[in-house]
């Protein structure tokens, strides 16, 4: 169960913002608000300043590419709240494309995270001063997280003892990526959780198996 | 007209005649003093900083994207190789995030070898960064006296696991395998003479003339500025701030430990420094405690489901065969669902979030390094410091390149 005063949060937030939030669950006992897009910077100056919540800390801004879903994306705030002892998770859901409004005038860590997203999945973020690539090789192409982005890339790079300095190749393997299908298509391991009896002899420090 | 530090006029007139314009300079990406692989692009002004621009990345690997495509087992040595100077802290947040989606707990014994040995990591993750800062500010023998005992330390992981760095030990459900007999002896014969090594290093550093003139009040970060650029672990003590996961969102069996969170007052290089010296002296009673409180008993869940069956039963049973097979060819298949499990790095907030789609791979594995946000605090540290505090900055930040470009 999740703590009792994440759950009275949790319906004090969808109260307050009752147009942003478009509905908030309990995953592993953490909280997590989805909001529309248009309102993220809305929500999260919320959370940041209402003395309930106190969210003063944004640990992480991360994406996350669910290929083949309508709406394509989601970026995912974790936010911490020191005084309170909480934690939170602000998701949205984006499109190809779509511009998402910059949170680096709330938090000032949002903006490497931010940069971040943009170099691994393609999110651009409005407002945010400094929007460049971060991670990925100067002028690099692509944005290496999505899901459709080869896990080997497409090109490679080499010294040219000729030329005398290093050049970029199309990616070419000599041998196969080996990606093993380990998965039995004919019977579907049963997962741990619906086989409790398998765990029992040493059940007394456990906790959870439910 | 000397040079000053006003950021309004960028161009310094030294005389009438002369006019020195603000200049832009690399320092990197091979510097010994950035402890890493960084280019750090600065606009300065005379010798006073006007902007750091850090430009990371020179150490992806796409960890992240590797993760993706290989089964949960696969994926704990990448996590060795993203803060390789306490390779087991960070092992410890992926197993916790994947025993959170599975929904089960390793064994107490477990739960114990692991605090101590995280505890070893935080010892050896501190030295290091000690000496190096000191060493980059001109100290050469702490880096000397220090890393003797860190090479202890290492010889304690190579025991358990085999590797002095990658160690590849925890596993989710609890860990590779059980203590070697006389390891316990050892890390407390190990924990006995540390204070005396630690405190050697404090008389050269602590009350050093010169040291003190290079950290002290150097790239203060008040308590509101640390929480605004998302600073954790040690960075966010030294500014004041009592948080530290193990005490506030107690996992594993800190619950049941005692000992103290060491906070800064000033928030500058020095109080950074002396927050992880005394974080040492913490560690040693926590590794202690470890060891004594640790009960007998398994070291990893008994579900040959999720850990695999032990070598003699492989060679009479079929059954236990078959699951060893299935094991490392296909791995476990972890139910739908996502977390994000936080665990207190040395370095600070270490957060691991992880989607399954109820396959044998995580269908995203996000790693949040402490690192990454303090290096990008580095523009706001250093703005009107001279480029020798750029150094000490740097160094009190604690960056390990592996985890903060992954």
């Amino acid at each position: 169960m999740p703590d009792d005063s994440l759950l009275d949060l949790a319906e004090y937030i969808s109260e307050k913002l009752d147009e942003h939030v478009v509905s908030h669950e309990f995953v592993h006992d953490e909280l997590i608000l989805h909001v529309h897009t248009e309102s993220i910077i809305h929500v999260l100056q919320f959370m940041r300043d209402a003395r309930e919540c106190e969210f003063t800390v944004l640990c992480d801004i991360c994406g996350v590419d669910y290929i083949g879903r309508p709406v394509r994306f989601d970026v995912v705030y974790s936010l911490l709240s020191l005084r309170q002892n909480n934690r939170a998770r602000v998701k949205i859901s984006v499109e190809e494309d779509q511009i998402v409004p910059s949170v680096s005038d709330l938090f000032s860590s949002a903006l490497w995270y931010e940069r971040e997203v943009w170099d691994m999945y393609g999110i651009p973020f409005s407002d945010n001063p400094d929007l460049r690539r971060i991670l990925s090789d100067y002028g690099f192409e692509g944005h290496p997280l999505r899901k459709d982005f080869p896990l080997t890339g497409h090109v490679e790079l080499r010294y040219d003892d000729e030329l005398k300095q290093v050049i970029y190749e199309p990616m070419h393997l000599t041998q196969d990526y080996r990606d093993f299908d380990c998965l039995s298509p004919w019977e579907k391991i049963p997962d741990i959780q619906q086989h409790p009896e398998e765990e029992t002899p040493e059940e007394p420090d456990k906790k959870g198996v439910d | 007209m000397p040079l000053t530090n006003n950021t309004d006029t960028p161009d310094i007139t030294i005389s009438d005649e002369t006019h020195i314009k603000p200049y832009t300079m690399n320092l990197g990406p091979q510097h010994p003093a950035t402890n890493g692989e960084f280019r750090l692009v600065l606009e300065m002004n005379g010798e006073i900083v006007e902007r750091a621009d850090p430009h990371i990345g020179l150490l992806h690997r796409g960890t992240e994207k590797l993760i993706e495509h290989k089964t949960y087992t696969q994926a704990i040595p990448y996590f060795d190789r993203l803060d390789y100077s306490c390779s087991m802290n960070q092992e410890h947040g992926f197993a916790l995030a994947t025993e959170a989606l599975l929904g089960i707990t390793a064994p107490k014994r477990a739960q114990y070898i692991r605090v101590l040995f995280c505890e070893i990591g935080r010892i050896l993750n501190h030295i290091i960064n000690i000496t190096t800062f000191a060493l980059d500010i001109g100290a050469i023998t702490p880096s000397l006296w220090g890393f003797e005992e860190r090479e202890k330390g290492m010889e304690l992981y190579e025991r358990v696991s085999g590797a002095r760095m990658h160690a590849n030990y925890f596993r989710p459900g609890g860990v590779a395998k059980d203590l070697p007999q006389g390891l316990c002896e050892d890390i407390l014969q190990w924990c006995e003479n540390l204070p005396k090594a630690l405190g050697d290093l404090e008389t050269l550093l602590t009350d050093n003339r010169i040291f003190k003139q290079r950290t002290v009040d150097i790239g203060i970060v008040s308590p509101e500025k640390a929480q605004d650029w998302g600073f954790s672990g040690p960075m966010l003590r030294a500014s004041g701030i009592a948080w530290d996961l193990r005490k506030s969102q107690p996992y594993e069996v800190y619950e049941d430990m005692d000992f103290d969170i060491p906070i800064g007052k000033t928030g500058d290089c020095y109080a950074r420094y002396l927050v992880r010296m005394a974080e040492m002296y913490e560690s040693i009673k926590l590794i202690k405690q470890a060891i004594e409180k640790m009960p007998e008993g398994p070291v990893c869940i008994d579900s040959y489901k999720i850990t695999p069956p032990p070598r003699a039963e492989i060679k009479s049973s079929i059954e236990a065969s078959i699951h060893h097979f299935k094991l490392f060819s296909e791995g476990y298949h972890v139910p739908k669902g996502e977390t994000y499990t936080a665990i207190e790095a040395p370095k600070g907030e270490f957060g691991v979030y992880l989607v399954s789609d109820g396959t044998n791979k995580p269908y995203r594995c996000h790693i949040r390094a402490p690192g990454f946000a303090h290096i990008q605090a580095l523009d706001y540290m250093s703005k009107g410091h001279q480029l020798s505090d750029m150094v000490s900055i740097i160094g009190s930040l604690d960056l390990v390149f592996g985890e903060i470009d992954r």
